[in-house]
C-alpha cells in the first residue's frame, strides 16, 4: 500500500476537518475549560459524531458503523490533533471500540451501536502508576462465586468520569482479563482528574466490586493479546493527533514568522530562525511518513506492526514536543499568554506524548525487539 | 501486469535461485562494492555472475523502461524486489553514479541517441561516470563555476578544474558542467555535457582526506575536446539538468542514513560490549542513544518509501529532495558516532588486520563529507526554507 491517502481517505479528511473547523475549533475547547463545564466534554458533539460516521470509523457496518480501518482512524485523530478538540473519539472509539469487536456477540450488539451514534462513552482502564506500563497491572481479579471480584487503582483513564462504562484490565491467576463494569457497581469510585490541557480523565478505585462472569471480554487469561491490538491502534492514533497538534503549531509559527516585524525586518527573514524552521519541517515530514507506515502495517495485518507503531509514537512524539517549544519560543512574549493558541498546543502535546506509553516506553520495545 | 502476489512469489523463487551465498548479507566496505566500469573489480568471481544476471532483467534499474534495459517495473513491483532483497539480504548488484544520479537526468532531458547509447551501457555496469560539478571557487556557490567551453564549431575545448570528483581516477566518463556564456547570469551561461575520461588533456589527482583514503579527486581539464552530440539538455540551460540531477545526488546521499554502515547497530554493540542478564546491552546510556537513532532510522526509510509513493503519484514537491538529503546525511553521521562509541578502544585501531585497517574510524570520518557533498546541509535548510516554507527573503 502507498503511503499516501487514498481519494476516499483525502475526503474523509477534508470532512472532519471541516466539520471541527466549523463546530469544534479551539473556542470549543475555552469555552468548556473556562465555563468549568462539569464534564469537560460535549455530549452533544459526540452524537455529532455519530451522525457524520465519525465515532463508529472502526466499528463494524452491521453494528452501524463504517467498517472503516486503522487510517481513516489516524486521520480523525490528525483532525482532532489540529483543533485540539476534547472529544471521546480516541477513548471510546478507537480504544474501547477495538476491545469490544473482541468480545461476545452480546457485548458487541449492547455497545458497539451505541459508540457509533454517539450515544455511549465506553472507557478503557489499563495504567496504574504515573507511567504506562501494561506489563504491570496489578488490579487483580479473583474468582468470587459465579464471577470476579475486582480489586486495585486505575488512573489516566480517558472520559473515565462521565463512561458509561468501563472497561478494566486485571491481573487473573493465569494471565490478564478484561471486565465490563457498570461504573455505578458497588465499590467503584471515579474522580475526574482535570489535566494541564484541559482534556478529559479519571481515576478509577476498584474495591471489592463484583462482577458476574458474563462481564469477561474474551477469554479469561486471554486478554493480553486482545489489548494489544487496542493499545496499538490507540497508540497509532495518539501519534496521528501529536502530529496534527504539531503541524498546526508549526504552521501558526510559519505566519507569524511571515507578519511579525523587528528591526525594521520580517523576522522570517533572520536566518537563525529559518535553519530552524526547515529543521522542524523535515522532522515533520520524517513523523508523518512513520505514522502512516504505522496505520498501513496495522491495516496490512503485519507481523511488526506493532514494532513500526512504536516507532511512529515515538518518533511523533518527539517531533511535536520540538515543535510546540518552538513555537512558543519563536512567538516570544506573546506565546507565553494564555490568549494565544500555541500555549494550548504545548499542554496538549504533552498529554499526548505520555499516553499510552512515551518516547522512552517506545524506545524500549524497539531495542528489544532488535536484540539490545 | 503480474498481480503482486505472483509477482512476489516469482521475485522471491528468482532471487533464492539466482543471488550467490557469497552476495548476501551486509556490505562490509566500500572497497566490497561493486562499481562496474571498464576495469570493473568483483570482490569474488559471485558478484560478477550476480551483476550479470541482475542485469540481464534489467533489475540494477529496476524502474528504468526495458526499451534501454531497465527493469521496466512498477513502482508497487520495484518495491516487492527491494523487501524480497531485503528478505534474503541480498547485496545490491552495482553502487553506480549512473543509474542513481546520471540516468534519471537522461530519461529527462537526453536526445534518443544519448538515451540509446548511455543508458544499456549503465544497467550493465560497464560504464563507470563521475560528476564534474564543483570547483576550487565554486562550492556551496555551485553556479558560480569557471570551467570554460569554448565554442569551436562542431566541438568545444574545455579548460579548466573540478573538485572533490568522487572516483574520478577510477572513472570511465564524466557528466561534467562547463561555462558556454560568460557573458550571460551566472545561471544561464552553463551547459551539461558528457565526455570520455580517457581524452586527451584529462588528468586527475586524488586528495587525501582525513579517513587517510583517496575517494575524491582534483580533475584538470587542459584543451580537452568534447564533441557537441555530447550536450545534454538546451546550450547554456545546463543548470536545469543540473538541478535535476542533484535532486536524485541527494536522494542518494539521504539514502545512506537508510542503508547505514551494514550490520545493525544494536548488534554491532552487544557484539562488542555484551549484554546484561535481562538481555539488554550492558551500557544503559548507549543503549538509550542507539534506540533512539533506531527509531529516527526507521521513521527516515518510511519517509524514503512515502517520497517515493508522493513521485508515483505526482505530488511530490521537487524540494523534498533537500529535506531527505539533509535528514538523512546527519542521521548517517549520528550513526557512525555511534558505532565508534560501540566500538570503543577497538574502534579506533588504525592498520591491523584484526581492525580491518582501520575500517570503523574510516568510515565514521568518511561520513563527516556526508553533509557538505551534494549541498551542505545548511544548503539544503535555505532550499527547504526558500521552496518549502516560503519564507520572507528566504
Amino acid at each position: 500500500m502507498p503511503l499516501i491517502l487514498t481519494e476516499e481517505q483525502t475526503m474523509l479528511k477534508e470532512a472532519a476537518d471541516g466539520f471541527l473547523n466549523e463546530h469544534a475549533p479551539i473556542a470549543h475547547l475555552r469555552k468548556l475549560r473556562d465555563s468549568k463545564d462539569a464534564d469537560g466534554v460535549s455530549r452533544d458533539l459526540w452524537r455529532a459524531f455519530g451522525e457524520m460516521g465519525f465515532a463508529g470509523i472502526v466499528i463494524p457496518e452491521e453494528h452501524g458503523g463504517s467498517g472503516l480501518g486503522a487510517v481513516e482512524a489516524g486521520v480523525m485523530a490528525e483532525a482532532l490533533g489540529r483543533t485540539l478538540t476534547p472529544s471521546p473519539f480516541l477513548g471510546s472509539g478507537v480504544l474501547s471500540a477495538t476491545v469490544l469487536k473482541g468480545g461476545s456477540a452480546e457485548q458487541q450488539t449492547a455497545w458497539l451501536p451505541r459508540i457509533a451514534a454517539g450515544e455511549a462513552i465506553v472507557s478503557l482502564a489499563v495504567d496504574e502508576g504515573p507511567k504506562h506500563a501494561p506489563a504491570r497491572i496489578a488490579t487483580a481479579a479473583q474468582r468470587s462465586g459465579n464471577g470476579f471480584r475486582l480489586n486495585g487503582a486505575k488512573g489516566f483513564v480517558l472520559d473515565g468520569h462521565v463512561a458509561d462504562a468501563l472497561i478494566v484490565a486485571a491481573r487473573t491467576e493465569g494471565g490478564l482479563t478484561l471486565f465490563l463494569v457498570d461504573p455505578k457497581t458497588a465499590g467503584v469510585e471515579i474522580e475526574r482528574t482535570v489535566m494541564v490541557d484541559a482534556h478529559n480523565a479519571a481515576r478509577v478505585t476498584l474495591t471489592d466490586v463484583e462482577v458476574d462472569a458474563d462481564a469477561v471480554i474474551g477469554a479469561v487469561d486471554g486478554g493480553e493479546t486482545l489489548l494489544e491490538g487496542a493499545l496499538n491502534l490507540g497508540r497509532a492514533c495518539a501519534a496521528a493527533s501529536l502530529n496534527g497538534a504539531g503541524d498546526q503549531a508549526f504552521q501558526t509559527t510559519l505566519d507569524y514568522l511571515r507578519t511579525r516585524k523587528q528591526f525594521g525586518r520580517l523576522i522570517g527573514e533572520f536566518q537563525a530562525l529559518q535553519h530552524r524552521a526547515a529543521h522542524l519541517y523535515s522532522e515533520i515530514e520524517i513523523a508523518r511518513a512513520a505514522v502512516m507506515g504505522a496505520l498501513n502495517a496495522l491495516d496490512a495485518g503485519r507481523e511488526d506492526a506493532g514494532l513500526v507503531v512504536s516507532v511512529a509514537k515515538a518518533k511523533a512524539g518527539r517531533v511535536a514536543e520540538l515543535a510546540v517549544q518552538e513555537a512558543v519560543q519563536m512567538h516570544g512574549g506573546v506565546g507565553m499568554t494564555d490568549e494565544f493558541d500555541v500555549g494550548l498546543f504545548m499542554k496538549r502535546v504533552r498529554v499526548l506524548n505520555e499516553l499510552l506509553g512515551d518516547a522512552g516506553f517506545h524506545q524500549e520495545r524497539m531495542a528489544r525487539s532488535q536484540g539490545f | 501486469m503480474t498481480d503482486p502476489e505472483t509477482f512476489r512469489a516469482e521475485t522471491r523463487a528468482w532471487l533464492e535461485a539466482n543471488c550467490p551465498a557469497e552476495c548476501r548479507g551486509p556490505v562490509e566496505s566500500d572497497e566490497a562494492r561493486v562499481w562496474g566500469g571498464r576495469n570493473a573489480v568483483f570482490p569474488t568471481p559471485a558478484h560478477k555472475v550476480w551483476l550479470d544476471r541482475m542485469a540481464a532483467r534489467g533489475w540494477t534499474a529496476p524502474e528504468w523502461p526495458a526499451e534501454y534495459g531497465g527493469g521496466g517495473l512498477s513502482r508497487e513491483q520495484a518495491k516487492v524486489l527491494a523487501s524480497e532483497m531485503r528478505r534474503i539480504q541480498a547485496q545490491p548488484p552495482l553502487a553506480s553514479f549512473g543509474v542513481w544520479m546520471l540516468g534519471p537526468a537522461l530519461l529527462a532531458f537526453g536526445t534518443e541517441e544519448q538515451k540509446t547509447r548511455f543508458l544499456p551501457e549503465i544497467v550493465r555496469g560497464e560504464i563507470r561516470w563521475c560528476q564534474g560539478y564543483s570547483e576550487p571557487g565554486a562550492g556551496s556557490d555551485l553556479a558560480s563555476i569557471q570551467t570554460r567551453a569554448e565554442d569551436k564549431g562542431d566541438h568545444w575545448i574545455v579548460n579548466g578544474q573540478k573538485v572533490w570528483t568522487s572516483y574520478a581516477d577510477k572513472a570511465d566518463w564524466i557528466f561534467c558542467l562547463v561555462r558556454t556564456d560568460p557573458e550571460a547570469p551566472k545561471h544561464l551561461g552553463i551547459s551539461f555535457v558528457l565526455f570520455d575520461m580517457a581524452t586527451k588533456g584529462v588528468s586527475t589527482r586524488p586528495i587525501t582526506l582525513i579517513s587517510g583514503k583517496s575517494p575524491f579527486c582534483e580533475t584538470f581539464f587542459d584543451d580537452v575536446r568534447v564533441e557537441k552530440e555530447n550536450l545534454v539538455g538546451t546550450l547554456n540551460r545546463g543548470w536545469d539538468v543540473a538541478k535535476h540531477l542533484l535532486a536524485h545526488e541527494r536522494t542518494m546521499i539521504g539514502a545512506m542514513g537508510e542503508v547505514g554502515g551494514g550490520r545493525p547497530l544494536g548488534q554491532v554493540a552487544t557484539g562488542s560490549i555484551g549484554l546484561d542478564d535481562e538481555g539488554r546491552l550492558d551500557e544503559p546510556m548507549l543503549r538509550a542513544r542507539i534506540a533512539e537513532l533506531e527509531v529516527d532510522a526507521a521513521a527516515f526509510r518510511l519517509a524514503m518509501e512515502r517520497t517515493g509513493d508522493q513521485v508515483k503519484a505526482g505530488q511530490a514537491h521537487p524540494a523534498i529532495a533537500s529535506m531527505l538529503k539533509y535528514y538523512g546525511s546527519e542521521l548517517n553521521k549520528r550513526r557512525h558516532e555511534l558505532l565508534m562509541a560501540a566500538g570503543g578502544s577497538d574502534a579506533l585501531e588504525w592498520e591491523s588486520e584484526r581492525s580491518r585497517h582501520g575500517a570503523a574510524a574510516r568510515d565514521w570520518l568518511r561520513t563527516k563529507a556526508n553533509s557538505i557533498e551534494g549541498g551542505t546541509s545548511e544548503i539544503q535548510l535555505n532550499i527547504i526554507a526558500k521552496h518549502l516554507l516560503q519564507l520572507p527573503g528566504a
